[in-house]
């Protein structure tokens, strides 16, 4: 009977145990996998034992019942042993030990080559359709009704002798969005400071402060008119998103600007904004990455530059060729990716190749 | 030279960042980390500096040049001194060398903060509810096929979270959720592909120094 219950109890354990130096990361780390117990049902999980020397061992972690893989954080210069033991109560089946293992930091994340062949693919394309633009070819750009409505904006404030606000967005100088907003705001303030329109810059980051006010003064300088420039054109508000909206209301129900751009990255105050330019019945030119902000504007607003429009931007304003150029690239990459969708539904769709395990 | 040190900073920017997105070791990392948080820090704490002397200045010439609503001004100012002063003297829990504190009345700058700016910030984003009603009422009046599409989506997508909708048709949830997670998904989606696309060509223009508007003098 004794040795019934002892046969029932026993615990078969974990086999195969195998452990490496996790691929693609900076280090400080092992990955040991193993071959669950037969008894994996009855389990209540198991047990990581590591040791220096093969002798004395340490538990270092514990997985539950049905995982077979686990990352032990080590010290890159120590050899370790490892063990794995199945539990169940106070019973513990204990594989042999293996090792020794070490990890160390690697040069290159193996997890991001999908990345890195997408962005080496996206750039060729991007430069070459810029040498092509370099090279003279023409290119041909589809009408962005918002871009090519800046012109109106500018000589409508003009001609009622009302002043232009931009705003940047709540972004910090490392938002891309932010990075686009800064190209064009000095197109636009180069059409300000040729028809001499009066310029209103609010900004929220101390950091895009700084950068919007000296590209607002070197596109004076730059169409030959620096002496227009007004030091207090490009001003800091708040670094509060609601205090911002609330003194940009403000300064439009004062100053009644005939032209509002909303070009950046917004939040919840989009709308606030817009719904207060509107009935100031100012005309309103928005563009904004931030896709759940985008309805609102293109509720309340007369233009929006949805997306990629809004890096096109510059380019559109400028009518730069190497700019232009650079937007034929995208538009291709555009093209192969539309493609690459199609071929990979029809595969998912058709075969039983995992596609998605690609992207992974 | 003006231009060629500038350009020169980002492109070297722009390549450390791009290696540190693929390269995991600490080194790499350590330096990537120093330019985001350390040497970003510092750029912001003077450039704070002069954000600060811009709302300063900005003010004080609406003041005296006696500009429409200039007493505002007045206001922003006095706001801005009290509370620099509280907030340098008083620090941030009230135990610095200034005294914050007579009998029970608190004011020092956690107590303002929590008291004024979120009750203040609370209450205009409590206005957001009326701007989208008056939103909605203008993309109603557009009457394009656009606006009703917009309008329509929104109705159903409302009433099938709501009670009410299961009440109407037991089918209206499903509907409301497959809106959502088919051609709202889609439509995000192709936006997003864009917003990838696009913010890549600018990283790159910005890096290989062809675009140039940041500069203030053109594009290329």
């Amino acid at each position: 009977m004794i040795i019934m219950i002892a046969v029932m109890s026993a615990l078969a354990p974990p086999s195969g145990v195998k452990a490496y130096d996790t691929p693609g990361d900076g280090g400080s780390s092992i990955t040991i996998e193993w071959q669950l117990s037969p008894d994996d049902e009855d389990v209540d999980g198991y047990e990581i034992h590591r040791s220096t020397d093969n002798v004395t061992f340490e538990k270092v972690g514990f997985v539950g019942k049905g995982i077979a893989q686990t990352e032990d954080k080590t010290k890159d210069i120590e050899r370790y042993f490892y063990r794995i033991a199945a539990v169940r109560d106070t019973a513990r089946a204990y594989s042999p030990s293996h090792g020794p293992f070490s990890s160390s930091a690697q040069w290159f994340s193996t997890t991001m080559w999908n990345v890195l062949i997408g962005f080496i693919v996206s750039s060729f394309f991007i430069i070459f359709y810029i040498y092509r633009a370099r090279k003279g070819r023409s290119l041909f750009i589809r009408k962005i009704a918002g871009l090519s409505a800046v012109d109106d904006a500018v000589g409508r404030a003009t001609e009622m002798g009302k002043p232009i606000l931009y705003s940047l967005g709540l972004g910090q100088i490392d938002a891309i969005a932010t990075i686009a907003s800064l190209n064009i705001v000095g197109e636009v303030a180069k059409k300000c400071a040729e028809f001499e329109t009066k310029f209103l810059c609010p900004t929220f980051d101390p950091v895009v402060y700084t950068v919007s006010r000296e590209i607002v003064k070197q596109s004076y300088s730059t169409v030959g008119k620096p002496d227009r420039y007004d030091p207090n054109s490009v001003f800091y508000l708040a670094a509060s998103s609601m205090a911002y909206a609330s003194g940009i209301c403000g300064i439009m129900t004062r100053e009644r600007p005939a032209t509002n751009f909303w070009i950046g990255s917004f939040g919840a105050e989009s709308l606030i904004l817009a719904e207060t330019g509107a009935a100031m019945g100012a005309i309103q030119i928005a563009g904004t990455d931030n896709v759940t902000q985008l309805p609102f504007f293109i509720t309340a607003c007369d233009y929006t530059l949805i997306g990629e429009e809004l890096y096109a931007a510059s380019a559109y304003i400028s009518k730069e060729p190497l700019l232009l150029g650079a937007i034929k690239g995208e538009d291709f990459i555009k093209v192969i990716i539309v493609g690459l969708l199609l071929v990979g539904s029809v595969i998912g769709l058709v075969t039983k190749f995992q596609i998605l395990s690609l992207f992974k | 030279m003006k231009k060629k040190i500038p350009l020169a900073l980002v492109f070297i920017a722009g390549v450390s960042g791009l290696v540190a997105a693929f390269v995991p070791h600490p080194i790499v990392k350590a330096g990537d980390e120093i330019m985001r948080n350390d040497v970003l820090r510092i750029i912001q704490s003077f450039a704070f500096i002069l954000a600060l002397s811009s709302l300063v200045s900005v003010h004080t010439s609406k003041i005296r040049t006696r500009r429409h609503k200039w007493p505002y001004s007045i206001v922003l100012l006095a706001s801005f001194l009290i509370t620099s002063v509280i907030g340098l003297g008083g620090g941030v829990s009230g135990k610095g060398i200034l005294p914050t504190q007579i009998g029970n009345f608190n004011f020092n700058i956690q107590t303002i903060y929590q008291n004024v700016i979120i009750a203040l910030s609370t209450s205009m984003f409590a206005l957001l509810a009326f701007y989208m009603a008056s939103a909605s009422y203008r993309a109603f009046r557009i009457r394009s096929f656009e606006a009703t599409l917009l309008l329509s989506a929104a109705f159903i997508v409302m009433l099938g979270v709501l009670p009410i909708g299961d009440a109407i048709s037991h089918h209206l949830p499903a509907f409301a959720q497959w809106i959502l997670d088919v051609p709202n998904a889609a439509g995000q989606r192709g936006i997003a592909f864009g917003i990838a696309l696009g913010g890549l060509a600018t990283a790159l223009k910005i890096v290989l120094g062809i675009e140039r508007s940041w500069l203030g003098g053109g594009g290329a």
